[in-house]
């Protein structure tokens, strides 16, 4: 019997963790369905933008006081994980405080000296988020994408991170022993004495409860990232890393488009030729997107790493002014379109069954794509490398290609270049009348 | 005005140093010859030796790239660089950043490498190297804002060659809230300044204009021919057109320099 507290741990933790794993696969097999792309040129900038912007945090200080209290929070997570590492031993075999022999009084001290005032910064920095999600009236966080479950997201994971720390800090407040040695118990310290009432066996049950709840709130947490906007604190590693790193001002050269276009260009080519022996039978590729597996993985991981911080939108000059057009609008229901065709092939033993939607109408509008003025400022905003932009290209390359769905405007604009190699409706040979009007 | 084209240098057996790729809105807008015409003085004065490609320069295709039609983009791409590449061009300079990031970025994959400049960065290199000076006195003092076009600055990080030639005309520079990197677009990349906007509160060109009068210019100077439509528009929308001025960086170089 007196195992079963090890025992029902163990359990919890393979449950926990399992459950993660098998979340975790599906996430790649979603992101997987999106076409190639070669991101492995230039690795050493990319391990450099990845430790500069996603452990670094270098984009999110562009707005210094939200930035500095992500951060605090940030650092917290992180470096509580070691205290989570002792926590797990504790709870596999049973000891207690296992760390504290093996480093010492003095180190172990400082640990968690360190652990908890960090999880008071953290608790402070989440109440201020809080408020400012909730109370302040940022516009960023009233827009019309932010009602509902992403309104309610983000408020569910402060509050995961308020009991998290509380539970921690009244964890150490009531464990007797460690309160009685006086080390590394900066806040603690403080919270002990709301407990002093107690009998001795009282206190002992709210450490070991508060105990048990931190580490099973934590497994929960684990899990609720998956179906999380707070996902980002994993994926914003690789999303930084897979970034484009090209000028932002370089669209991609569709290759498929530069084969048909030299062909045509091509005096010897025949176009009625039949193809060469042996020549594989291609299937005509699709021009642009008009659903989610028409993009290529990186931007359908960066709609799962999306934060829904709405920097993008904010800075957009087509949102500010008033138009349907919102980034973050973009990532997100490029996101919800991927997890529906997700849940769609898991529904249908492996494999897709068309259900009649596509992003493109269904969640997506043309009119949403037609008011970006691709001047970037999406790109630049955001603080993990995501690219609304290159969605919103794929899918007007679908819209103009495809379906010949351009605004009329836009139809006479390439009909000029078309003909007369500039947008309006001049003559080629008058390309120089300006050397002699003054 | 003398602007002689590549055909002409052939004939003559000469091979210019620098292509000055006009544009579309260079070579056919009212506003934006007028910064053709400034620029090129002031390649007369540097004594640089360049040309145009006059009738034989085409679309870059920027605009029908950006609107999506990648097929219209590519032909118009593979056109353009079978003729700079059939006259042998090195160096390009353009007063279009449109032009700018599309050669500069988007041609090499399909063929044509070229070195690119916009008129800022080659202006500046003209000053650099000696061959040119900038008198400092004639706009001595005047208040001054720089709008970045999106694709000189964010699309390429350039943003320091425009205010350095900006400090040389003796003028007081005064910053937008939105600047560099976070500079508003002015309303007509991605094809925009081809179609009206999408139904909104306002146009983007009125809110640019709105953050440039914030800093009460009497010069909004910027370095693209569209932006300079779009806030010589917002100007007249907020009636001010008689307090304040929109001008290329080339205008207020010649300007400054009597040209």
């Amino acid at each position: 019997m007196q195992y079963l507290p090890n025992l029902f741990f163990a359990l919890a933790l393979i449950f926990g963790i399992g459950f993660f794993v098998m979340n975790v696969r599906k996430l790649i097999r979603n992101i997987n369905l999106g076409k190639d792309i070669d991101r492995s040129d230039n690795k050493s900038q990319r391990w450099k933008n990845m430790a500069m912007i996603a452990l670094g945090q270098s984009k999110m200080i562009k707005r210094p006081f939200a930035g500095f209290l992500h951060i605090v929070v940030y650092v917290g997570f992180v470096i509580i994980n070691i205290e989570v590492l002792e926590i797990i031993i504790d709870g596999l075999f049973g000891t207690h405080r296992v760390f504290q022999p093996i480093l010492g009084n003095n180190l172990y001290a400082f640990l968690i000296g360190t652990f908890e005032i960090l999880a008071a910064l953290v608790f402070v920095s989440v109440i201020i988020f809080w408020l400012r999600r909730n109370l302040a009236n940022i516009k960023r966080f009233l827009s019309k994408e932010m009602k509902g479950w992403p309104k309610n997201d983000g408020n569910f994971i402060l509050y995961f991170e308020m009991v998290l720390m509380s539970l921690f800090i009244i964890m150490n407040a009531t464990d007797i022993p460690f309160q009685e040695a006086g080390i590394g118990n900066p806040i603690s310290q403080f919270v002990a004495p709301w407990f002093s009432d107690f009998s001795t066996e009282t206190i002992h049950t709210i450490e070991k409860t508060a105990w048990w709840i931190h580490i099973l709130g934590i497994l929960v947490f684990l899990n609720y990232l998956y179906y999380s906007k707070h996902l980002h604190i994993l994926l914003a590693f690789p999303n930084t890393f897979y970034a484009n790193i090209n000028p932002k001002g370089q669209f991609d050269n569709l290759e498929s488009v530069t084969n048909e276009v030299k062909l045509m260009m091509d005096p010897s080519a025949d176009p009625y030729a039949a193809p060469a022996e042996g020549a594989e039978e291609t299937v005509p590729e699709k021009f642009g997107a008009s659903d989610v597996t028409d993009l290529n993985w990186v931007q359908l991981m960066n709609s799962y790493t999306c934060t829904e911080c709405g920097r993008c939108t904010s800075s957009c000059p087509a949102n500010l002014t008033g138009k349907e057009l919102s980034p973050r609008n973009i990532m997100m229901k490029t996101r919800d379109r991927l997890e529906e065709v997700g849940n769609n092939i898991d529904a249908n033993g492996g494999s897709f069954k068309d259900d009649g939607k596509q992003l493109l109408n269904d969640y997506i509008t043309p009119e949403e794509l037609w008011a970006c003025t691709s001047c970037n400022a999406c790109v630049e905003e955001c603080p993990i490398g995501i690219d609304p932009l290159s969605i919103i290209t794929d899918m007007r390359r679908y819209l103009v290609m495809e379906e010949s769905a351009a605004p009329q405007e836009l139809n006479m604009m390439m009909t000029n270049i078309e003909n007369n190699g500039a947008p309006w409706q001049y003559n080629q040979q008058d390309r120089l009348n300006w050397k002699d009007e003054e | 005005m003398n602007v002689p084209t590549m055909a002409e240098m052939m004939a003559q057996g000469k091979q210019p140093e620098v292509l000055f790729w006009v544009g579309a809105a260079g070579s056919y807008d009212d506003r934006a010859k007028k910064i053709s015409r400034a620029f090129v003085k002031i390649l007369h004065q540097a004594n640089v030796d360049f040309a145009v490609l006059g009738a034989e320069e085409s679309s870059t295709g920027d605009a029908a790239k950006r609107a999506g039609n990648e097929f219209l983009f590519q032909m118009q791409a593979m056109m353009n660089i079978e003729v700079l590449n059939g006259y042998e061009v090195k160096t390009i300079v353009t007063c279009d950043p449109h032009s700018f990031n599309t050669l500069k970025n988007e041609y090499p994959s399909l063929g044509g490498k070229y070195k690119v400049y916009h008129h800022t960065q080659f202006i500046k290199k003209l000053i650099d190297e000696g061959k040119l000076t900038v008198d400092d006195t004639n706009l001595k003092g005047k208040r001054l804002t720089y709008h970045d076009p999106c694709y000189l600055g964010r699309a390429n990080e350039v943003y320091e060659s425009p205010r350095d030639l900006i400090r040389r005309l003796g003028v007081n520079l005064t910053e937008m809230k939105r600047s560099k990197a976070t500079a508003l677009c002015c309303g007509a990349g991605g094809a925009q300044m081809f179609k009206e906007p999408e139904k909104g509160d306002k146009d983007i060109n009125v809110l640019r204009t709105e953050d440039a009068l914030e800093t009460k210019p009497q010069i909004i100077a910027t370095g693209c021919p569209y932006c300079n439509t779009m806030m010589t528009d917002g100007i007249k929308f907020k009636e001010k057109e008689s307090q304040v001025k929109v001008q290329d960086i080339a205008e207020l170089i010649a300007e400054a320099n009597n040209l």
